[in-house]
């Protein structure tokens, strides 16, 4: 029988569960983290190595977890940097005849503290009602209850932005047959990088702290601004470096590649109540009218207003909340979107923005082959 | 934005329930209806099912009650002139009837524009040639197949694709001479039997994924283009059973991310491909080890799928797909339950679905329950759970089959070996066989192996198995409880685990406060507020369905559709509910059947979406407080919770527990005769071949038999003389668990029924309805009219005078059924039902008058002069009404399509018009019948019916009928002057009578021969011969006689000088 635990947020509110995953180290030093809940109804696997959730707790709605198992190349990065999972039923995963270990496993192996047992839609529910919060893990109620009370002294958390520490240690190459283009490495998911793959891209992969000169000396016909975790804003080096980059060769934006765009344009973003996670938000073109379902994974988005002067145009939109969900520059071939093109979990559909980004690189390059 | 301004359309319904096609598409029609409306156009309506919601004048501006024929639409469309026609509606019946009326120029003539998916994708979805053109164009995998007529030449076909194969007969029913083959042996074999089983002689030969996962999709898609997938669903069993026999799981549970989107990403495909306006189905075949997928089906309509997604997730797929052919874009459209977000989102569900299929083997005793193409089952339910083993036994709770659990006593008795045939043979029993191999410690292994299900489903089982043998070994222990209650688990199972009582279990529960929370159904996981009022339950911590301090009534529905249980309890409760609402109540309703009207968000104030039983229904009650309880709407399912509520002390609003009993329990009823000095046929229990004989002797021959408590159906017989009698009654009293049986005096009469409402004092009849078929057939299965042709005005009094006193002395509060039988002009009551009937629907239509509307206020204790009620029978308008049963006989193999004292069949229509004939024609012509008015009627008499016959003979003869017979009909007609052909008996080794059926030669058959179960009869293998391909047969001299009546009003005669 596994261990009772809870998870404690700072006014008290608490949510029992039993204990799966790696808890050993963790009593000795507990750490608040940010919260939050997608609503995928497959993928848990994509969204456990989603290095986007670096730092975070992530609570699935979806209540039958690991029926499957887990499947070394459904990983979305050969690491996770997810702080804890929430579940309400864990499966042993023997669901595939073709499962390669279980998703529990997997979480012991790679340091994530998982709660199951939970009723995660009293959780969702509260999450929706207050906004994301941070949340305590721990194995007695006392002891969450001890840290709250001690956290008006608890000093500045002075560790690394996540995306330092989701990021690749050095630069890679891939090989292909056609275009280089560079991916600057957020906390990337593997599915952009199969999707450039699929269209036959060279690709070299950068790490988060790159300066513009080192990737330009690669002479890349494009550039992708990957997805990763964590606040845009903080990210004054990696704005810095997006603003001597975006005027000079395609880029495609994605997530926090997209809002990292706006920032370096002059745009600002800010934080959504409780974000947009999992695999049915609707997105429309605004151009032609037409609506598709896309994934998300974002707890900050583009203001849309301070993208006037920008020379960014709005091109997607939610057609939910009306958030910006994607833009193209006016001048450059430059384009973004908040949400996932590739998937991983969730549709599929919208992969032809790579299709586009492929077109927008290949005409940019002959027009500079021309000049 | 609409697509242009529609004033009127036409939405087609799909007539009565048949195996295939059930309530699901009363609750797609109902919910199209409402959104057309909303849109100002107007909404002619047709239909021959008068037992649905969708026919109401209420959902539709103008209402034909006709059949679907497309004659009898053309008229309609001639009369009314529609400017649209939604064809997707009505199941496949509406389909095929648009799909005919475009195609003879109909909709052209008329200006009548088709609504919603286009003819061009229609065709393109059902005709297999040009689907598999599409198919390849869009690079779908299909399984590869082949049309052959030689044995060789699915050799040639085998060779190229491997094994294994499905061969299937072209033009055969119920699949004979077809299956599986693995090899070159077998194949050469099957092929063989399938070419001569074919009435063409051609059989198809397909690449079987049988043990392939089935996953299916349910698709939106408008006009400009926008396609959202509802939902996915998984067959917890594999490829090879039919999807509607399946046990489906939603969403998807054993299949990765990878997959999912595969396959989502292929429907869209197809459904942009086909250039679908609407709903969608698409089947497909998932390898469960490799990403392999083939396209097994697509339905270019709505389906029982499509109101299981819709109940399963809470997004109403009817309703959008309305407004699609009205011209929307998804993306103009809102989410009706979170009423601020885009309907052009794919819900998410956090929790999970189990829809478990109801099957009528509990009615069809003898019939074959094996599973495979051909689907069986009349009905569905759906359990949800925030755990599948919860879902899973909710579902099976709902069924209301007695089972409470994963156990199924009558297996414990199979051997290893019968049981290991019952794994690989699987009939309806199939889950509950695998949990007896895994009791008997058999392992997941083995069954993964030798059945193909998934490892997943049956760990789930396995879970159950081994929690129901620790949960026996812990009794009254609180942890343990709620550990088992997490799961889903019954108190009732717990019970006798425990070796207690139900109630026992519950008092423990109670005292050691573990409950269930309710959750919301919401569509969208918690990401949004949602006003639903569309609830389930949880053992979870958090309850969110804040109830309202308001007058509230509960009303509790019927389950699911099974033989005797029809949509018609849907309908009443239904419009209970929305008198409870009018009258100012709020609504709550407690149902489990995913298909029905009953089941939409938006029919009640509050839908519980829960299993009817004592338990569940108490936990909502003690949840909402309300101030009482509604049972006699939803059939015998909510009637039998009534004592069980009462004693614990919820008010059941209405004729009181007591009275119910009295009515239902035959010591008292026969006082409450008595004191009436009203009359039954004779009869008494006996317990041994003694009294048996001394019974028989008082009251004669013929008489009824039933076993006093019955065990699974076995059902009732008709002993006709003595040396029939013992082996009868040694059958019955081994069916009967109490070794008892009831004998009863079978008075071959008139059958009256009589739909009455009451309240204690004052007693109101809406109709006396007519049984056209003597007692004897049941009366869900006898044609019934109205107003009655035969009884004169002295009958009808003592009818209507005995109604009254019968609801008086019953202390009838609501509705009263009762059965009579005249039989030489005296009045005999064969049994009172305290609640609504299966005719309530059909009086209301025909009359006009608001029965449940009327009656439900009645049980809020509204004054009978307030209500406005009048009193005694409703006057007879200038309309006669005709309802006529449709069974379901094809689709269920050696089942005895002979009328008798059981029910048999699945759905109804209605007729009607100003003359008794013609509202009998278009009830017969609803019904299916074709009326063939020349040609050869094969005749076959028992020998009690042969005097009567002859009539009927010779009226066949006058229009100009060839008359065949066996031989001692022959001779009995000839000797009457009748010109009769001899025809050879089958079990004379003559394949005469049978060939003829195949053949077409013979166009209607009448058999009475040998009553009873003898499955290796003559008659039964001819009546049998006759169902399955589509011959009519007529076991009852009455409904011949009724067929005669109309032929001879239609038909020239042919008299040669």
């Amino acid at each position: 029988m596994s261990k009772v635990a809870y998870l404690v947020f700072k006014d008290g509110t608490t949510f029992e569960g039993k204990e799966f995953g790696e808890w050993s180290k963790s009593s000795a030093q507990l750490k608040e983290q940010e919260v939050v809940f997608n609503t995928s109804m497959s993928g848990y696997q994509e969204m456990v190595t989603d290095l986007s959730y670096a730092g975070q707790i992530l609570v699935l709605t979806q209540p039958l977890i690991g029926n499957y198992g887990w499947h070394h190349e459904e990983n979305e990065a050969d690491k996770t940097r997810l702080q804890g999972l929430i579940v309400r039923e864990l499966s042993e995963g023997e669901g595939s005849l073709h499962g390669e270990g279980s998703l529990e496993d997997y979480c012991q192996q790679h340091g994530v503290q998982g709660l199951k047992g939970v009723d995660t839609r009293a959780l969702t529910r509260y999450l929706r009602q207050f906004g994301t919060l941070p949340g305590l893990l721990v194995q007695t109620q006392e002891a969450g209850v001890e840290y709250w009370a001690n956290s008006q002294r608890k000093i500045e958390d002075k560790s690394e932005h996540w995306v330092y520490r989701s990021t690749v240690k050095e630069a890679y190459e891939i090989p292909g047959s056609g275009h280089l283009i560079a991916v600057l490495d957020f906390g990337v998911k593997r599915n952009i990088i199969r999707n450039l793959q699929k269209r036959e891209f060279r690709i070299m992969v950068f790490p988060a702290r790159s300066t513009a000169e080192e990737i330009l000396r690669h002479r890349p016909s494009g550039l992708v601004l990957s997805n990763g975790p964590g606040d845009p804003e903080e990210l004054s080096e990696g704005i810095a470096m997006v603003r001597k980059l975006y005027d000079k060769l395609p880029v495609l934006g994605i997530c926090l590649g997209h809002q990292l765009l706006a920032l370096a344009a002059g745009g600002k973003t800010y934080k959504l109540p409780y974000g947009h996670r999992g695999g049915n938000h609707p997105v429309i073109d605004i151009r032609s009218g037409k609506a598709t379902m896309t994934s998300q994974n974002h707890g900050y988005a583009v203001e849309e207003a301070s993208l006037t002067g920008s020379g960014f145009e709005v091109t997607l939109r939610n057609l939910n909340d009306g958030t910006v969900e994607g833009m193209e520059h006016l001048t450059y071939p430059v384009l973004s979107v908040q949400f996932h093109p590739e998937g991983a979990p969730g549709p599929e559909e919208n992969a032809e923005i790579f299709d586009h980004f492929k077109d927008v690189v290949l005409r940019s390059s002959t027009q500079k082959g021309r000049r | 934005m609409p697509r242009k301004e529609w004033k009127k359309v036409l939405v087609i319904g799909s007539g009565p329930i048949v195996i295939g096609q059930a309530a699901e598409f009363d609750y797609a029609g109902t919910q199209a209806c409402r959104a057309l409306r909303e849109e100002g156009v107007e909404v002619i309506l047709v239909n021959s099912n008068p037992a649905t919601i969708m026919t109401d004048r209420e959902t539709a501006d103008r209402v034909y009650i006709e059949p679907l024929t497309v004659e009898s639409v053309e008229r309609i469309i001639e009369r009314e002139r529609p400017d649209g026609l939604i064809p997707t509606m009505g199941g496949q019946t509406g389909l095929n009837l648009a799909y005919q009326l475009a195609k003879r120029g109909v909709l052209e003539r008329c200006e009548v524009t088709l609504m919603g998916t286009s003819l061009k994708s229609i065709d393109q979805a059902e005709d297999r040639e040009s689907f598999r053109a599409l198919m390849k164009e869009l690079g779908e995998p299909i399984p590869e197949s082949m049309i052959v007529s030689h044995v060789e030449d699915a050799l040639i076909f085998a060779d190229k694709t491997g094994y294994p194969l499905i061969v299937r007969p072209a033009f055969t029913l119920g699949g004979t001479g077809g299956g599986i083959v693995q090899n070159v042996a077998e194949l050469k074999q099957i092929a063989q039997s399938g070419l001569q089983a074919s009435l063409i002689s051609q059989i198809l030969v397909e690449r079987s994924v049988a043990g392939w996962k089935e996953v299916e999709f349910e698709v939106l898609r408008d006009g400009v283009g926008n396609c959202i997938t509802i939902c996915h669903m998984e067959n917890m069993d594999p490829v090879g059973i039919h999807t509607g026999d399946s046990i489906v799981v939603a969403p998807c549970q054993t299949l990765t991310d990878r997959e999912v989107q595969t396959l989502r990403s292929a429907s869209l495909r197809i459904v942009n491909g086909l250039g679908i306006e609407g709903g969608c189905n698409v089947q497909f075949a998932l390898h469960p080890s490799r990403m392999e997928y083939v396209v097994i089906e697509v339905n270019p309509r709505l389906s029982r799928s499509s109101a299981l997604a819709s109940k399963a997730t809470g997004y109403p797929i009817a309703k959008v797909a309305a407004k699609i052919a009205l011209g929307y874009a998804l993306t103009e459209l809102k989410n009706a339950v979170t009423g601020k977000t885009s309907a052009c989102f794919e819900p998410a569900l956090d929790y999970v679905v189990v829809k478990f299929p109801r099957w009528p083997f509990d009615k069809f005793t003898d019939a074959d329950r094996h599973l495979g193409t051909q689907m069986k089952a009349t009905g569905e339910v759906m359990g949800i759970g925030r755990n599948l083993e919860t879902a899973l036994l909710k579902a099976i709770r709902s069924l209301d089959i007695k089972v409470y659990g994963v156990r199924l006593f009558e297996l414990e008795r199979l051997s290893d070996a019968e049981l290991k045939t019952a794994c690989l043979e699987p009939d309806d029993r199939q889950l509950f066989v695998f949990a007896e191999c895994l009791k008997r410690g058999w392992t997941v292994e083995w069954l993964v192996q030798e059945t193909g299900w998934n490892r997943y489903y049956l760990n789930i089982l396995k879970r159950l198995v081994d929690e129901t043998t620790s949960i026996a070994n812990t009794p009254w222990d609180e942890q343990a409880l709620l550990c088992v209650k997490r799961l889903g688990f019954s108190d009732q199972e717990i019970a006798s685990l425990w070796k207690s009582t139900e109630e026992e279990v519950h008092q423990f529960r109670m005292k050691h406060s573990i409950r269930p929370v309710f959750k919301m159904v919401d569509t969208c996981a918690g990401e949004f507020e949602a006003t639903t009022p569309y609830f389930y339950s949880s053992y979870d911590v958090e309850d969110e369905g804040e109830v309202h301090k308001l007058p509230k009534v509960v009303v509790l529905g019927s389950g699911s559709i099974r033989i005797g249980q029809g949509i018609e309890f849907d309908y009443c409760s239904v419009h209970a509910v929305l008198a409870l609402r009018k009258a100012g109540f709020e609504s709550i309703i407690i149902n489990n059947n995913p298909e029905t009207v009953s089941t939409d968000f938006d029919t009640a104030d509050r839908l519980y979406f829960e299993p009817l039983t004592l338990e569940d229904v108490s936990e909502i009650l003690d949840k909402e407080k309300p101030d009482g309880v509604v049972v006699q709407f939803g059939g015998q399912t909510a009637i039998g919770l009534a004592s069980g509520l009462a004693s614990r002390g919820y008010k059941i609003l209405g004729t009181t527990v007591e009275d119910i009993d009295r009515a239902e329990e035959r010591g008292t009823f026969d006082r409450v005769l008595q004191e009436l000095g009203a009359k039954r046929p004779r009869g008494g229990g006996a317990t041994n071949m003694e009294q048996v004989q001394r019974i028989a002797q008082e009251i004669g021959f013929p008489l009824v038999v039933r076993p006093s408590y019955v065990l699974g159906g076995r059902a009732m017989d008709i002993v006709y003389e003595e040396k029939e009698l013992e082996p009868v009654i040694k059958r019955a009293l081994s069916a009967s668990s109490d070794q008892e049986i009831w004998m009863d005096q079978y008075l071959l009469g008139t059958e009256v029924e009589v739909d009455a409402i009451s309240d204690g004092e004052n007693v109101f009849i809406p109709g006396i309805m007519e049984h056209l078929e003597r007692a004897g057939v049941h009366s869900g299965d006898s044609i019934a009219v109205y107003p009655p042709q035969t009884l004169d005005i002295s009958m009808q009094d003592r009818i209507i005078a005995l109604t009254e006193s019968l609801a008086r002395s019953l202390k009838i509060k609501g509705l009263l059924n009762i059965q009579y039988v005249i039989y030489y002009k005296e009045l005999f009551v064969l049994e009172v039902n305290p609640r609504s009937s299966r005719t309530v629907p059909f009086l209301s239509k025909v009359t006009g008058i608001p029965i449940v509307d009327w009656a439900t206020q009645v049980i809020l204790g509204r004054k009978w002069e307030d209500i406005g009620i009048p009193l005694g029978l409703w006057p007879i308008g200038n309309r006669v009404a005709v309802k006529a049963p449709v069974f379901s006989f094809s689709k269920l193999q050696r089942v005895e399509p002979s009328l008798g004292p059981e029910m048999k069949s699945t759905g109804e229509v209605m007729g009607m018009d100003r003359t008794y004939e013609k509202a009998l024609y278009k009830a017969l012509l609803g019904a299916g019948l074709s009326f063939t008015t020349y040609g050869s009627v094969l005749i076959t008499l028992a020998d009690r019916d042969k005097a009567e016959g002859v009539a009927l003979a010779r009226r066949f003869a006058e229009i100009g009928f060839r008359i065949l017979a066996t031989e001692g009909t022959t001779r009995y007609l000839k000797c009457e002057g009748i010109r009769v052909e001899t025809i050879a008996k089958l079990h004379d080794g003559s394949n005469e009578i049978i060939d003829g059926i195949r053949k077409q030669k013979i166009q209607y058959v009448l058999n009475t021969t040998t009553h009873g179960r003898a499955q290796a009869s003559d008659g039964f293998a001819i009546r049998r011969a006759a169902v399955e391909h589509g011959i009519p047969c007529f076991t009852s001299l009455d409904t011949a006689a009724a067929l005669l009546q109309v032929i001879e009003s239609i038909s020239p005669g042919l008299l040669p000088l």
